[in-house]
């Protein structure tokens, strides 16, 4: 059997996921990191995005947001804002985000977060995403 | 001596005052062992985060410069003051409080970022100056909340309004001890050297990492987090600690109770006998008197 390595999603809440599995990638700031067993030690700053996760054939999304990723003897820790499997998204409530924020965004002017809305916008994204439904 | 209708009275209003500082008990027992879990399940998140913002900061240097590690001269000074929403919990808002109080007569105006009920309505008595509250956090603290805060004063911080920032919450110790305990927020004063120097006293092999894109920036990432996972263990042991100091403040309220009644029923039944007494001897200082 192939080789495996530990993977912890951590949120300062609670621990999100926790096993041993073949395959990961992850939303880097740069793009996206793809980690094999035996990585090289690697700490990254993330966005708000999709991390796959692979096990035993079978393919795991997680959306997350914010947060970073640190790899160390095959072992990978990533430390995120909020992180949820894609079983446990609301999808309903994502869609409704998105949808509020692309909104805001079209309406434009002033008075509007345009920061704030755009990363609304990315996380309900994410969301959706992961949940399979776009 | 009171007559026995009286204590009678007094005795049952006792006892519906026992009942409700038993539930109250209750209630705050189970609502402190889940906010006992909460602080626990952010701790392997804590600890992470601990270890890798201090090898980062390592790699990145000294000669970095970020605006939440810049210390300035400490004109303004705000302090995050973190109490309870609701009161009936002992010392708890009391003692957190007073010691909020005596650091701030330290400065001159001192900005005050009040988080729960209690503390807000306090200073806002006294007319300190309140840049910002925090109230209705509810029971789940959610880190949401942590970072709002947090956000508050990091962007005051680096607009320059605020030149240090501490942070004034109650430490859960155990369920009986929560005590006051004072934190500098701002500016960050890195973990980093302590902890390192210890693993390389530990002669452990030095990993060197990859930093993507760099450890500056890396470090820019962790920094602002770091204030966020301050004030989120501070509330969450705030609101571990606000349960704790309730349920034992209603324990004792329960035993100050069960030890009234106990005098209560004592008086009540010498009021009662001697009410007998008298009605004997009158009956028989009347029999007397007609013989």
């Amino acid at each position: 059997m192939a080789k495996k390595q530990r993977l912890d999603i951590v949120t300062p809440e609670k621990v999100v996921y926790s096993e041993e599995v073949d395959f990961v990638v992850a939303p880097g700031v740069m793009g996206e990191l793809g980690f094999l067993p035996e990585h090289t030690p690697l700490v990254s700053a993330l966005k708000t995005g999709v991390l796959r996760v692979q096990k035993d054939g079978k393919e795991l999304k997680v959306a997350i947001t914010g947060g970073f990723v640190e790899v160390k003897n095959s072992r990978v820790v990533v430390l995120a804002d909020t992180a949820e499997r894609e079983d446990e998204i609301d999808v309903e409530r994502a869609e409704a985000a998105k949808k509020r924020a692309e909104e805001r965004l079209a309406k434009g002017g002033q008075d509007i977060d345009i920061a704030r809305a755009e990363a609304a916008l990315q996380r309900a994204t994410a969301r959706l995403k992961a949940a399979g439904k776009m | 001596m009171q007559n026995a209708r009286d204590i009678r009275r007094r005795i049952k209003s006792v006892k519906s005052t026992q009942q409700i500082t038993k539930a109250m008990k209750m209630v705050s027992a189970a609502k402190m062992r889940r906010a006992q879990e909460a602080v626990q399940a952010a701790r392997p998140y804590a600890i992470k985060f601990t270890d890798v913002l201090g090898r980062v900061s390592a790699a990145a240097g000294s000669a970095v410069s970020h605006p939440l590690l810049e210390v300035r001269e400490p004109k303004k000074t705000a302090y995050i003051i973190i109490t309870a929403d609701r009161g009936l919990c002992g010392g708890f808002n009391a003692n957190v409080i007073r010691r909020a109080a005596k650091e701030l007569a330290e400065y001159d105006e001192p900005a005050l970022i009040t988080v729960g009920r209690k503390g807000r309505d306090f200073f806002r008595r006294r007319e300190a100056n309140i840049a910002a509250e925090f109230v209705n956090l509810g029971e789940n603290i959610s880190f949401k909340q942590a970072k709002e805060i947090a956000q508050f004063v990091i962007d005051k911080y680096t607009a320059g309004e605020f030149d240090q920032v501490f942070l004034v919450y109650s430490e859960f110790i155990n369920t009986l001890t929560q005590r006051p305990t004072t934190v500098k927020l701002l500016p960050i004063e890195t973990p980093a050297e302590g902890e390192e120097k210890n693993e390389e006293g530990a002669k452990k092999p030095k990993v060197s990492y990859m930093y993507e894109p760099n450890a500056e920036s890396v470090l820019g990432e962790l920094l602002p987090k770091y204030v966020e996972t301050s004030i989120f263990r501070a509330l969450l042991e705030a609101k571990a600690g606000e349960h704790g100091a309730r349920m034992t403040a209603m324990d004792s309220a329960t035993n100050n109770a069960k030890e009234m009644i106990r005098k209560l029923t004592l008086s009540l039944n010498r009021a009662r006998q001697a009410a007998i007494t008298k009605e004997i001897s009158e009956i028989v200082g009347g029999a007397e008197a007609l013989g």
